[in-house]
């Protein structure tokens, strides 16, 4: 959830759709260029996900421009609409949506002076490529209008966007923006900036979570305990923050604990009830299950990496953050600066999916910047930074107690989940929640991180309430207050262990039933739409065919966050010495698509992403420190085992559009636990799903 | 000595992207390429070969730019994703991911694309088994390997024609 914490109230203003609401002003979201370009300036940010192309086709449909002159700015603080922060699958709801209106508004603002100066009736004039055309001829155009300052105006809810049968722009693929670029080596990359004078400085970590500086190293640059050494050239920062690390001497930092599904049991947290409805009636028949899914790391392959300058008064930080408001809120904590002074860019990084180290690496630039005024210091983490140091997606348990009545038919649902706050984003809380923070002096410890409410996507209690119809239902969850490891938000958050353990458990209730799992969740399921992409995923899979005996076909569907995009997954899965996943068959309804192949592409990737966590993934520690900090100690699924993957999307122009970004990672690695189950016989209750998992 | 700790009387020369050029040495090849020669292509991953993001193609073959000293490429011809092709001028392996739109954030192409680059020269008419064993070496954390499968192949059937 964006807009809950970016501060928007309930209030009685007339309603605008998404980010606008908050954000009214029509040139904070586009301006007309003389040259007959149209600049439009997200507060949402590219992270891979092609949303700058979506969103350049949003203003291009509206506006009746040409794409190729829709010019996408990157989002800066002060001047671009504030978005909160780019997640949970909403920037087409909350940005695409803004912007829409306000192109819509827009338009609609210019037609009328256009009319009026040129005496040409409203009904007459149409847009193309951003020229007015009246029955005589070009009568004005969008560039003529540019001095005219019209979108210095607050956005009028009366502006009516297109229809759906209208649009020609939106629902086409037009190819990503960002992407030639990228194959072609220019500087597109925040690791490409390079500013006149720019050093390169490293940190030194200490080698523990609580660990303290008891002796500094000679030639290291110091804020309380945080260490820095700055170099003119990368391969010397290297050397140097080497010999420093050598020569730093730290306390004995706090022990982690060393049995994480125990600590789970038992760690102090704050018990809340997720929903709750009807009165347990006594089932005939009950299971009681448990699942456990470790630390899970987002592992960029791009390490995190940002820039600053300081000039005495204005600390200037580029950074490949999901929020630059958020981020610029907790760097004026840190570093006791009004958020005013500091401005915070976004320049494009490595994929992040989710809240990896790209707010973290930003405080280290700033407070080696404030150490060096006048000089651009660009701070890039190591691979050992990037796996071991970014906050991690948290370890979870959940229990589920569920029973059928004598009629085989669902009677009650208890669910709850012990795990730490799957939320522990910058610019939410008074305290910096950024890793250099309580290191640096005068810092403090970081709070434990919080979950959303559910109402706001939620966090460890994501997608926790089962889709299927349970006259009684009770979800209750604990929030661990004790936080070894930092932790905060993976694609997809507590969805990727409910989702699991709801289809895990609705196998074992229509086996119970001696019904077919999808016949089973159809007679539970009163959402038409999720019915609807469980039948096409089964029918593209091929759902009942014979398979060879150490195969499986598994089958999960979900509705992500039960607010957004609906999907499901079927599997192929083989056991061979561990088990592979050979494919995916998706399908998704996403209401309006804006860009079918960046959606696709999108479903493809969370899919994807979903088999390397089932599979491989898994944070490692050793009762002192996290031990995953390599490629080696933290092995992702690579190319020889990457499954063909087919999407189906759902057409529904009419409908709202929901976001593609998570919406198949979670049902993807339930519906792989559910071939697991088909292919050997056992029903996998703790991730990752190795040999040593499956036979544990 | 300069920063870089390296002996100014000995100069590494190769050649880089078609140029003959000079390094005074004592860094990886990757920080000379990005940190001397300002190229972007080859980009730092894990510093330990182990995801091919560095991957550039050294006398035709590719290899992890992270860890090869400068002094490895002496005499040697270096070829980065820039040497490939340009926009004006892509390479047909350049067209075909944008083709088949063969990514998401686009940080591991570059590598994948000169790893590609290198097979396709031995192998023309891959199968996709040989292919995906010859991306062993490189990550994509976004899930778009199977657009970069057929991208590939595609590149391979414009070659051959």
């Amino acid at each position: 959830m964006n807009l809950a914490f970016g501060g928007a109230g309930p209030d009685d203003r007339p309603k605008l759709p998404g980010s606008l609401h908050v954000n009214r002003r029509l040139d904070t979201w586009l301006t007309f260029h003389a040259d007959g370009r149209v600049a439009v300036h997200p507060g949402k940010v590219e992270l891979g996900q092609g949303i700058l192309t979506a969103l350049a086709q949003i203003a291009a449909e509206e506006l009746d421009v040409a794409l190729e002159r829709i010019l996408v700015t990157p989002t800066i603080t002060g001047r671009s609409p504030n978005e909160a922060v780019t997640s949970g699958s909403l920037s087409i709801q909350e940005g695409g949506m803004a912007l829409r209106h306000a192109c819509a508004d827009a338009r609609a603002l210019c037609l009328s002076v256009v009319s009026q100066a040129s005496g040409v009736p409203l009904e007459e004039l149409r847009v193309e490529n951003g020229v007015f055309l009246g029955p005589d001829g070009p009568v004005g155009s969008y560039a003529a209008l540019a001095e005219r300052e019209l979108l210095d105006a607050e956005a009028s809810p009366e502006a009516r966007p297109k229809p759906a049968a209208a649009r020609r722009v939106t629902g086409i693929s037009a190819p990503r923006l960002d992407l030639p670029a990228k194959i072609f080596g220019e500087a597109r990359f925040i690791q490409d900036l390079r500013f006149a004078g720019m050093r390169h400085a490293r940190m030194i970590r200490p080698p523990a979570p609580g660990a303290r500086l008891l002796e500094a190293p000679p030639g290291a640059l110091r804020d309380g305990d945080v260490l820095a050494v700055i170099a003119d050239t990368e391969a010397e920062a290297e050397k140097l923050a080497e010999r420093a690390g050598r020569a730093a001497r730290w306390s004995e930092g706090a022990a982690l604990p060393q049995d994480w599904p125990r600590w789970l049991e038992t760690a102090p947290g704050e018990e809340s009830v997720v929903a709750e409805h009807g009165t347990p009636a006594p089932a005939t028949r009950s299971i009681t299950r448990r699942f456990f899914r470790p630390f899970i790391a987002h592992g960029s392959v791009g390490t995190c990496c940002a820039i600053a300058h300081f000039d005495g008064t204005t600390m200037r930080v580029w950074s490949h953050t999901q929020g630059p408001y958020n981020l610029r809120t907790d760097l004026a904590l840190a570093l006791g600066m009004p958020a005013e002074s500091i401005i915070v860019e976004h320049v494009e990084g490595s994929g992040c999916y989710g809240h990896n180290g790209a707010d973290d690496v930003a405080l280290d630039a700033a407070i080696c910047a404030r150490l060096c005024p006048g000089t651009p210091i660009r701070v890039l983490w190591s691979r050992a930074e990037e796996l071991a140091q970014a906050p991690l997606s948290p370890a979870m348990l959940v229990e589920i107690e569920a029973g059928l009545d004598a009629g085989n038919t669902l009677a009650s649902w208890r669910v709850h989940v012990r795990s730490n706050g799957h939320s522990g984003r910058p610019g939410r809380v008074k305290t910096p929640v950024l890793l250099s923070a309580p290191l640096m002096e005068g810092g403090a410890p970081i709070p434990p991180s919080i979950n959303p409410p559910l109402a706001g996507g939620g966090g460890a209690q994501r997608n926790m309430v089962p889709l299927y119809r349970v006259p009684a239902l009770s979800a209750t969850m604990t929030r661990l207050t004790e936080m070894p490891i930092r932790s905060s938000a993976l694609r997809g958050l507590g969805a990727l262990i409910h989702v699991w353990a709801i289809e895990s458990v609705i196998e074992e209730l229509a086996a119970l039933a001696g019904e077919d799992a999808i016949a089973f969740r159809l007679r539970h399921c009163e959402d038409d739409r999720a019915a609807h992409v469980l039948r096409e995923a089964a029918r593209m899979a091929g759902w009942g065919r014979a398979l060879p005996e150490n195969e499986g076909l598994g089958i999960a569907v979900a509705r992500y966050k039960n607010t957004g995009a609906w999907c499901a997954v079927a599997a192929h899965v083989r056991a061979e010495e561990r088990v592979r996943c050979v494919a995916l068959h998706i399908a998704a309804d996403m209401g309006e698509v804006i860009n079918p192949d960046g959606a696709i592409n999108q479903l493809e990737g969370g899919a994807i992403h979903g088999v390397s966590v089932a599979l491989h993934e898994a944070a490692t520690t050793d009762g002192m420190r996290i031990t995953s900090d390599s490629w080696e100690a933290y092995p992702v699924l690579r190319f020889r085992d990457v499954p063909r993957v087919s999407v189906n999307l759902i057409a529904r122009p009419e409908a709202p559009p929901l976001g593609a970004g998570e919406a198949s990672m979670a049902p993807t690695i339930a519906a792989i636990a559910g071939g697991i189950h088909q292919a050997l016989g056992v029903r996998p209750d703790r991730l990752p799903f190795t040999p040593e998992n499956l036979t544990r | 000595m300069d920063p870089h700790g390296a002996d100014h009387r000995r100069v590494i020369a190769f050649t880089l992207n078609g140029a003959e050029v000079a390094h005074p040495g004592g860094v990886s090849l990757l920080h000379a390429l990005r940190g001397d020669f300002l190229l972007n292509g080859p980009r730092f991953g894990c510093g330990a070969e182990a995801c091919g993001a560095c991957h550039v193609l050294l006398d035709g073959r590719s290899v992890p730019a992270c860890t090869l000293p400068v002094e490895g490429v002496a005499g040697r011809e270096v070829k980065t994703l820039e040497g490939l092709g340009t926009r004006s001028s892509p390479h047909p392996l350049q067209t075909a991911f944008l083709v088949e739109q063969a990514g998401q954030c686009g940080f591991c192409l570059s590598g994948i694309i000169v790893t590609a680059a290198a097979f396709l020269r031995d192998n023309p008419a891959p199968d996709e088994a040989a292919l995906r064993a010859a991306l062993e070496g490189h990550l994509c954390r976004c899930g778009s390997h199977n657009r970069i499968l057929r991208a590939i192949l595609r590149a391979a059937e414009e070659m051959r024609a």
